[in-house]
């Protein structure tokens, strides 16, 4: 029975026993339900979740064990010989895995009988044939050793699934005679039925740290097995990136970590005078009716998804850049070879982060107590020189850690880069050089099919360990300031 | 005092208080430049927002448009029969047609000599297309039939203007210089048109052959189906570990560890959840690549963080004297968080939902990863093959187009960003209708 319908079972004994474990509380109380210790309904949850829990923790360790013991076992009765120069157990095993999986399809389909499915004397060519009509390709020609292997697979995993459905059933009927012979009128329901949801919450918010551990599992296990192939110090302090699938590749970091903070710097050189100004112009000078416009106006830049941007740098601000600095553009400099450059990416990004910037800054230049804007104002002081000399200085921490978010959100930006900085890795100082970053490499290291083993695609989960590090690195610190100087005023 | 009298007068401020010094001018002069400077920030931000938007519109617009060449024509049973009995079938069908359109721009008064070349670069292979109408509604075989062909791709480009005449070079072989004369001399006769291209909203991935065909549909379902494994995790998951926080939670050092897993979550860049995606669900956990239902699981657990930080924010929202009138007459913590306080923070939780929503929808970086940028060129048949099967989704699919060299797969991505666009529009309006609507102040 397959998972899908064993589920379905389940649940459906989950609903009996519902009814059952209400009706016996309610029968035992003698129809009042004054009697009761929780309502009605808290019985038949609770008998329902012993049902549940049990059988669907058996049904889910199951599922998790059965690849792994069956496979094991089927591994154990390939001979060593069977294994051919070149080749290892686990391509046997997975070649293995594609016949059984295919036999299943085609028993399903109805291409080949059941019986045929198991018999040791079939043609091999035949099954092979018979295979590519249900549409699995097998790339060599079966032998007759993959052939009972995945025979056995196909056994093995039959009598397994027999005996998950049979215990997952059990248990779940014994859950429900236990969960039925507790309930009585003086069962203290409501009490495991809200312990049970107290666990299920506590779960969820879970979840937050298992995604970090996530993280951090996926791109430490995968970085130690490129730094087992590839030298550390090689790729930290080299300075050339020419990754090539074919071998005998440079994979330093450093260039394109100088693109990813070339990119970034011009990136903030836009965004925080503009998202600063703004701010300040929107906080302390603009009218109510002037902010309640342009605010959302900039917002909205925020809301615009990074595809969205990437095409603008490369289809718009990209031509437009080439016919201003590129060859016979309008300045006559050639300095610019084609569309995709540092300083178009920077350039619209910075447009990204003008919101980020402002926003943030908005609320901090608010949270500066207007006590001190009154003294400045009431010695004299014009309103910019209150801004400059009394706010700004207060509230420089909070701008520090906004500049520091938004460089963060800068060094992790993806899509304008793929699009709009181009994919050479050189160290240049010119701004008008396509380069590349840490982000577009991980991009391009990890698509399109290339087998996880080979060092050039391990590269991306030491890159992406690199960046994981840098903006958590610029994220704790800009809270701590921020936090910081919170405490000043509240 | 005397000596205050006797003293001369050395203050700066000689002059009348009316009278602006050259330091006072200096200083209001300041004053009002860095007003102007501020001023100028705003207008520059919100420039950027123009020309942004211009250049969508200006660009995406006519990606939902198509030039069609409409030509009625009547093949009769004997024509039919011929054709089918002949070696090379569509290529009869083709000369019908040709005599057909050929009567008609002389009806309309052009006089235009058609050999099969220049229909091939005005029409692509319109053969087989009226051949297997024929042969599906056989019916039709002696009726007039009007006919909606899509031009070639570089005679649509040529009627939206983005095609000139002059980029065209003699020895061109997809387009000569007279076909330009036979297009305009069709359009004034009202034969070649420009229509609303449903097919760009409803239709499939082409390849490079047929640019003009492409449609963004596919990838608009494959987005679909992800939002619904969003939606249906994100939301329960995030309102669960809410509450938690918000109501449960002890003071202690788990908690703290979790209140910083989840602030830091929300600033780890896009990507980084793409290698997660990778290496767990599809490296580790063998699930199936290019699935929308892969791409769901990653932009649930980046959006979570999003929902979780507004869920707090609407569940503090809901004053103490709720909870504690709901204890006071007999309900259980839960029962009072359940029954009171969730349904009265429910406006703000679904507010922030959709603009989770909308931003995992817009989301590219992480996709790339886990294999939804392949050529998907059909729609997936079950609900369950939508989930599982390979497909793509709106960003992917408009970075895939970017990609491409041919410009109408250009017009089409910038196309895309306009859809993308109005379904993002269309969240955040319901967003804020729903807040407006439903928000309660105590």
């Amino acid at each position: 029975m397959s998972a899908f319908w064993l589920l379905l079972l389940v649940l459906g004994i989950a609903l009996v026993s519902y009814v059952l474990g209400r009706g016996r509380a309610l029968s035992s109380a003698g129809g009042d339900i004054r009697n009761l210790h929780s309502l009605p309904v808290y019985y038949g949850a609770n008998a329902a979740l012993f049902v549940l829990i049990p059988s669907l923790i058996l049904l889910m360790l199951w599922m998790v064990a059965q690849p792994l013991v069956v496979g094991a076992r089927v591994q154990a009765s390939i001979p060593a010989e069977a294994v051919s120069e070149g080749s290892t157990i686990g391509l046997v095993m997975s070649d293995v895995r594609r016949v059984a999986d295919g036999l299943d399809l085609a028993v399903a389909q109805g291409v080949i009988e059941p019986s045929y499915a198991t018999t040791s004397d079939t043609n091999l060519t035949e099954v092979r044939e018979r295979l590519g009509d249900v549409g699995v390709a097998l790339g060599s020609d079966i032998s007759v050793t993959v052939l009972t292997a995945a025979q056995l697979l196909r056994e093995t995993n039959a009598s397994w699934y027999f005996w998950r459905t049979v215990l997952v059933v059990a248990l779940a009927l014994a859950g429900l005679g236990y969960a039925y012979s507790m309930t009585q009128k003086d069962f203290r329901a409501r009490n495991t039925v809200e312990r049970v949801i107290l666990y299920l919450l506590i779960g969820a918010a879970s979840i937050a740290i298992l995604t970090t551990v996530g993280i951090l599992f996926s791109l430490i296990f995968n970085t130690v097995e490129f730094f087992r192939i590839y030298p550390a110090s090689e790729f930290f302090f080299s300075l050339t990136w020419s990754p090539s699938f074919g071998g005998g590749s440079e994979l330093g970091i450093l260039p394109l970590l100088w693109g990813t903070f070339y990119i970034s710097l011009i990136a903030l050189l836009v965004a925080v005078p503009i998202g600063l100004l703004s701010a300040i112009y929107l906080s302390e000078y603009a009218s109510p009716a002037v902010r309640s416009i342009a605010k959302p106006l900039l917002e909205v830049l925020a809301g615009i998804p990074t595809i969205v941007y990437g095409l603008f740098a490369l289809l718009t601000v990209g031509p437009f850049l080439v016919s201003f600095f590129g060859q016979n553009g309008h300045f006559g400099v050639n300095w610019m070879a084609g569309g995709t450059a540092v300083m178009t990416a920077g350039l619209v990004m910075g447009i990204m982060l003008i919101p980020f910037v402002s926003s943030l800054s908005d609320d901090i230049i608010n949270a500066v107590p207007q006590a001190m804007r009154d003294g400045s104002l009431g010695l004299g002081a014009t309103k910019s020189e209150t801004i400059k000399q009394v706010v700004l200085p207060a509230a420089l921490p909070g701008i520090v850690g906004a500049i520091l978010l938004a460089a963060s959100r800068a060094i992790g930006e993806t899509m304008i880069v793929v699009l709009g900085a181009g994919a050479a890795a050189r160290l240049s100082m010119n701004p008008f050089d396509a380069m590349t970053t840490v982000t577009a490499k991980i991009v391009s290291q990890l698509t399109g099919d290339s087998d996880f083993a080979s060092p050039e695609a391990l590269v991306a989960f030491a890159l992406g360990m690199t960046l994981f590090v840098i903006t958590l690195g610029l994220n704790v610190f800009a809270l701590y300031i921020v936090r910081k100087y919170r405490e000043q005023y509240e | 005092m005397t000596d205050a009298s006797a003293q001369p007068q050395t203050s700066k401020h000689s002059g009348s208080l009316l009278e602006q010094d050259a330091r006072t001018r200096r200083r209001n002069a300041k004053e009002a430049r860095f007003k102007a400077y501020g001023i100028a920030a705003i207008l520059v931000g919100v420039l950027a927002l123009i020309v942004l938007l211009w250049a969508i519109l200006s660009n995406g617009l006519p990606a939902f448009q198509r030039a069609i060449v409409q030509v009625d024509m009547t093949v009769t049973q004997e024509e039919f029969d011929a054709a089918e009995g002949t070696l090379f079938k569509t290529k009869e069908y083709e000369k019908l047609f040709v005599t057909a359109l050929s009567s008609q721009m002389m009806a309309a008064g052009i006089d235009a000599n058609f050999e099969g070349k220049a229909l091939e670069r005005l029409l692509g292979k319109v053969g087989g297309t009226i051949r297997a109408y024929y042969r599906e509604n056989p019916d039709q075989i002696g009726e007039v039939v009007t006919f909606d062909l899509a031009a070639a791709s570089r005679i649509d480009r040529y009627l939206k203007g983005s095609l000139k005449r002059e980029d065209i070079g003699p020895d061109n072989r997809f387009i000569q210089p007279e076909d330009f004369d036979v297009a305009d001399a069709m359009r004034e006769a009202g034969l070649l048109k420009q229509v609303f291209d449903w097919n760009f909203i409803t239709g499939v991935d082409t390849g490079v052959d047929n640019p003009g065909g492409a449609g963004i549909g596919a990838s608009v379902l494959g987005s679909f189906f992800m939002m619904i494994v969003v939606l249906f995790l994100a939301l329960p998951i995030g309102v669960a570990a809410s509450i938690y926080l918000e109501e449960f939670a002890p003071k202690n050092r788990f908690t703290d560890f979790i209140e910083v897993n989840i602030s830091n979550l929300a600033a780890v860049p896009s990507i980084v959840f793409g290698i997660l995606g990778l290496a767990v669900f599809i490296q580790f956990m063998h699930l199936p690549q290019s699935a929308p239902l892969v791409g769901g699981l990653v932009l649930t657990l980046m959006t979570l963080p999003t929902i979780i930080i507004s869920t707090r924010a609407s569940l503090k929202a809901v004053p103490p004297s709720i909870r504690d009138a709901a204890l006071g007459v007999g309900a259980s913590k839960m029962q009072s968080v359940f029954h009171h306080v969730l349904p009265l923070a429910a406006p703000g939780i679904l507010t922030g939902t959709i603009i989770g929503l909308a931003q995992a929808l817009g989301e590219t970086a992480p996709l790339l990863l886990i294999g939804m940028v392949g050529f998907v060129a059909r729609y997936p048949d079950t609900f369950l093959g939508g989930l599982e099967g390979p497909n793509s989704a709106m960003p992917a699919q408009i970075y895939n187009w970017a990609a491409r060299s041919d410009p109408v797969f250009t017009e089409k991505a910038w196309g895309g960003i306009i859809i993308l666009l109005v379904f993002l529009l269309a969240m955040n309006i319901i967003a804020i209708i729903l807040r407006r609507r439903f928000e309660r102040r105590w």
